[in-house]
Parts: structure tokens; sequence; C-alpha cells
């Protein structure tokens, strides 16, 4: 009798265990799905319809004419430049980044995990302080230094302090130490040197690491506001970003929000597409090593 | 296919040294096993011919050219790591051929030799796959296989074996050796299973704290141990090392634990009183003979064919005997005979072999 009451309790807690953590999910995906929705419903109706200023939750029939201007030809107060060009140039950022990070960061890791030279772990701690320095942070120094270099709105000046950071080079050398030596000295004997055994062992083990970290720092270059605004002034070099917001007026200005919420649609639609297409790698470079 | 010789190599690192000066020869075709305790030096010998470490002092030449400053890959050798090493991402055709592609082979050349030695340890099916489709001893067979192709003049072997189950070692092992014999490459083996040692060594060095406690023959250093190290490292259950004086002008021994014993091979030099170690071995104890000891008995071990008994002599001293057949149980006291002609001696301070 006794076993069959508890029992039964068992049961009853895990019923309600499933349901709360139900419950708690079902809240997340309201809380985190609820503002792209709102984006999404609003990139289908026109103008008129949003600016008479109730919501609509249910979608439009105007998602083609409003995604068409807003590829096109762009809007919003100033006009600026269209979508199409925009995406075009946070591509290239956002992929200059993401590359010339891990291009860099996967040689120092390398130098500073395999090689034995002076001053090496000051090289590595040296590195490691910049983690600590935002590009935030040292901002108008960097604002001066790449308009000294002349490089006010080009795509070098626009990436070239993005490309200088500690994390992946950190990430990097977590993971160079976990290969074995065996492997290093398997190569020397075999008769690779540094370059090769880089190239042909070091990379293919890294691989999943890479994509993991291409995916991250793609969506980091991607997402870059502060310095794009500051060191493009070039309409036609203009990251999506930076022109979504200048889209948006401010005071007594009547915003086109239906052209503004199909620029942000397709600002949103590079980093998920990345994130879907690479997903399966993504987890595998967190979660474990090929060994 | 080359000699191997050794002079004088040190190896300290930092204050601490590891090797204190090894000299050896190996001849060609030759098969030397390096035994020893763990933190004996044996792996920093082998990685110092290898070239992964450059010794302090000394030098190496392989098939009498000094090699001693050169890189790995220009030594002409080939090692076989403890984890095997293989590069997961490569095939086990591709692991095979790494070496040789980097020396820029021709590709029908390697295709031929990666075919070649495949089918030498029949691997040939497996060649397409992945190191982690494999299991412990085809790992093993492929490791093997990427140092046979390239038809090095030295092999390395850096316990090879450690990593895989007690059947598939027994197995390897006759492998390893029957494709040593077959190649005639000269063979550098390290390891700590005196097995292993005993039954793959034309030589073995048996290591001890940086030094070559003693370098000969399996059976050599079986019959006639150099120290009481190398004695009570090779051979199981270990040899009894017991006290005792020379009496009788050097003819004779008197142990601590009684009895007196002469030895049939003549007079160890230092005359009555020199305190000397004699060791016998516990397969060489006897139940009935002259010198008696009494045993107090503590473990009885029975092994089926035969039984080993741990036990304490009247002097303290630890006592162990492997006697054929059945042999009564724990507690019991029991006369053990010690045979004066498989006798060892040694000086009980220096623990260098006396011989007559």
């Amino acid at each position: 009798m006794e076993d069959a009451v508890l029992a039964r309790r068992a049961m009853a807690r895990q019923r309600r265990g499933r349901w709360l953590a139900h419950a708690a999910l079902a809240l997340g995906v309201l809380v985190f799905a609820f503002p792209i929705w709102i984006t999404l419903v609003g990139s289908t109706h026109d103008a008129a319809t949003i600016g008479r200023g109730d919501v609509p939750l249910l979608p439009g029939s105007h998602a083609l004419e409003n995604f068409a201007t807003a590829w096109g030809e762009g809007g919003g107060r100033t006009h600026t430049t269209p979508a199409a060009g925009m995406l075009l140039n946070s591509a290239i950022m956002a992929l200059l980044i993401a590359g010339g990070k891990i291009a860099i960061s996967l040689l120092s890791a390398y130098a500073v995990v395999f090689f034995r030279f002076p001053l090496r772990m000051a090289a590595f701690w040296t590195i490691f302080i910049t983690l600590m320095l935002p590009v935030e942070v040292r901002i108008i120094p960097t604002y001066q230094v790449i308009v000294n270099l002349d490089l006010f709105n080009s795509f070098t000046g626009l990436t070239l302090p993005l490309i200088a950071s500690a994390t992946a080079t950190l990430l990097f050398r977590q993971f160079f130490l976990t290969i074995p030596d065996e492997y290093v000295e398997a190569a020397q004997i075999d008769g690779a040197g540094p370059l090769r055994f880089f190239r042909d062992i070091l990379l293919p083990l890294s691989v999943t690491n890479i994509a993991a970290l291409g995916v991250i720092l793609f969506i980091y270059g991607w997402n870059q506001y502060l310095w794009p605004l500051l060191i493009i002034n070039d309409r036609s070099m203009e990251t999506i970003v930076v022109g979504l917001a200048k889209m948006i007026g401010s005071g007594d200005t009547q915003n086109e929000w239906n052209t503004i919420m199909a620029t942000a649609v397709l600002a949103m639609a590079p980093p998920v597409l990345v994130v879907v297409v690479l997903q399966r790698w993504f987890i595998k470079g967190l979660t474990e090593t090929e060994k | 296919m080359a000699t191997l010789n050794l002079s004088a190599v040190t190896k300290s690192f930092g204050a601490s040294t590891v090797l204190h000066g090894i000299d050896l020869n190996v001849a060609d075709g030759e098969m030397i096993v390096i035994v020893g305790a763990s933190g004996c030096g044996k792996s920093t010998l082998l990685r110092i011919v290898a070239g992964l470490e450059t010794p302090t002092t000394g030098h190496v030449a392989i098939g009498g050219r000094e090699v001693t400053r050169l890189e790995p890959a220009d030594r002409d050798i080939a090692m076989v790591f403890q984890n095997y090493a293989l590069y997961p991402h490569m095939t086990v055709a591709q692991n095979m051929a790494y070496g040789l592609r980097i020396r820029g082979t021709p590709k029908d050349e390697i295709a031929r030799r990666v075919a070649e030695t495949a089918g030498l340890l029949g691997i040939g099916p497996l060649l397409g796959r992945k190191p982690r489709e494999l299991s412990g001893g085809q790992r093993q067979r492929v490791a093997m296989g990427r140092a046979i192709i390239r038809e090095p003049k030295l092999f390395l072997f850096d316990e090879p074996l450690s990593n895989l189950d007690a059947k598939l070692r027994v197995q390897m092992r006759g492998e390893i050796r029957r494709l040593q014999q077959r190649l005639g490459v000269t063979s550098l083996y390290v390891t700590h299973d005196q097995v292993e040692a005993m039954t793959l060594g034309d030589r073995l060095v048996v290591m001890h704290q940086g030094r070559a406690a003693q370098v000969a023959s399996p059976m050599e250093v079986w019959a006639r141990p150099a120290d009481t190290y190398v004695a009570g490292f090779i051979g199981s259950p270990a040899m009894n090392l017991l006290g005792g004086t020379l009496a009788e002008g050097g003819a004779a021994v008197q142990l601590k634990a009684g009895p007196l014993l002469r030895f049939p091979d003549g007079p160890r030099a230092g005359g009555d009183g020199r305190p000397v170690t004699v060791g016998v071995r516990p397969e060489h104890m006897l139940r009935d003979g002259e010198a008696l000891v009494t045993v107090a008995l503590d473990l009885v071990e029975p092994l089926g064919s035969e039984t080993v008994l741990h036990g304490t002599l009247a002097s303290g001293e630890v006592l162990t005997a492997r006697l054929p057949g059945m042999v009564p149980a724990v507690g019991s006291a029991m006369p053990l005979a010690i045979p004066a002609e498989a006798l060892h001696v040694f000086d009980a301070e220096s623990g260098r072999r006396l011989d007559a």
C-alpha cells in the first residue's frame, strides 16, 4: 500500500516537472521570438497600416513591394543606400574580420604553443591583455591612427582594428595544448617542417574549431556598429547595421516602418543562414575534439 | 640496415641528470631491448637516438655516420610510439605514405610500397579507414607499417605494446619479433616489461638510475646478473637477496639466516668476514637438501602446477620460493633448502657481482 502511494507521488512529481519545464521553455521562446515576429509581420504591411499606430500581429499582403523597395532603393528618413549594397559591404566586412582574426590567431597560437623562443610568455600575455581592451575603450587612439594612416573610408580601416584581438588566439592556444606531443614528434620523424606540420596536420585537426570560431566571429563582425559608424561616412560603403539605424528618424518625422522592417529582416538573414549551415560543425567544434 | 653506436651519452635537464654516460654498440640487424623501471632514463635514451632530444654530452652514430646534431628526419630512422601517434584525419594509407610524400617519393612508388607493406602486415583491407575506426591491435599494425614503409636504417620502439590488452600483447610481441627478424633492421625497443624484454631482445640493456646496469643477452642477464638491481629486476618472482659474510677464506658464505654454504665454483676474493649479498631464485629453492632454513609462511599462492610461498626467515629476511606441486597452508613453518650451486654472490656494499 505504502509503496503504491509513493509511486503515485513520484509520477505526479515527474508530470509536474515536465509541465514546468515546458512552461519555462514556452516563455523563453515567446520572449525571444516575439520581437522577431513583429519585425517579420511589420515587413509585410504598407506604411499607412503601421503608421496608424496599432501593431498588426498577422502578416499583411505588401511583403514583395516592401522587400523590393528595401533591396533596390532604400528608404527611411533620408533615403539611405539600398540594402543590397549595404549587405554586400557588411558581408565583406564580416568575412574580412572573421578570416583575418582566424588567420592571425592560428599563427600566433601556433607560435606560442609549439615553439620555444625568448619572451614567449611575455608575448602571450601581451596578446592576452588586449582581451581587456575592447574596441570601445581604445577607440580614440585607434581612430587617430587610422586617420593618420589615411585609411578613413576604406575596408582596411574598417576591419584592421577589429581583427586584432585575443579571444581567438586564446581559444586556439587551448586547443593546441590538447594535441599530443607525439603528433609533433611523429611529424618530425616523418620529416615535416614547421610549416608543413601546420598545414598538413594542425589545420585539418582544427577544422571544427575554425568553423565554430568562424561562425562566432562572422556574427561579431556583422553586428559591429560603433566602429563602422565612425570610420565610414561614404554612404556607398555603409554597412547594414549602421544604415538600418540611420533609417530611423527621431522626433516628428514619419518613419517608413515597412521598409525599415524589411531591411531589418534582410540584416538578420545572413547570420541566421551562417548559423544554420554551419550548425553541425559549430556544435562539434565547441563540444568535441577530434583525436 | 646499420649499426648504432652511442658513446658516453649523458643528458641533464637543468640540475637533474637523467643519463650518466651510456655506451652502447649495436650490431647490424640486432634487436636491443632497453628495459628498466619508470624514470630510469630509458625513454630519454631512445629519444636521444631519435633526435627528439639532444644529448648534453656524448655522441650518437648511425651506420658509422655521426648524427648527434642532426634533425630526426635526417637520421633515417622510424619510430613507433606508445600511443601510436597516427594522424587522426588521415586514412591508414595516407598515414603510411606521409613520410614518403614529404621526401618527394614518386606517386606510383608510394602506392607500390603502401600496398606491399599493407600486405606484409595484413592490413590491406584497412587502407581506406581512419585511425579511430581501427581496434588497438590494428592501430598498432598501422604504426608498424608507417615505420616499415620508409625502409629506415633503424627502428625505434617506445613501449609500443603497453596500450594493448594482455592477450593481444603476447600476439603482437611475436609479430614484432618475426617481422624484425625477417626485415633484419637494427632495432631499439624500450619497455618496462621484463617478459617483453626477455622474449624480444637479442641483447638487453638493463637501465637503472640513468646507467646501464648490464648489457648482455637475455639468458646471460638471467643467469649471471651483474648486480643486485638486475638480479631483482629480471625474473618473476624476484630473486631472493640474503645477507651474509664470507667464511673459510672466501670458499663459503655464512648466511645471517643460519646455514653455511660452500661455493661449488671456487672461492670469492676478500677473505673471511667480507659482507656479501647472496641471491637465489625462488624457482631454485628446494624442499629438501643440505642447507636448510626454516621459513615462517605468511602467504601461499597455488598456481596449479606449482606453488609460490612467501615467508620470513629467522633473520627477519623475506624469502620467496616457487615449488612444484602442492604445499601446506599458511601459518605453518616449513624447512626449505638453498642449493649452493644456484647461488649468486654480490658485494654487499656496491651490489656488484662477485665471481669465483
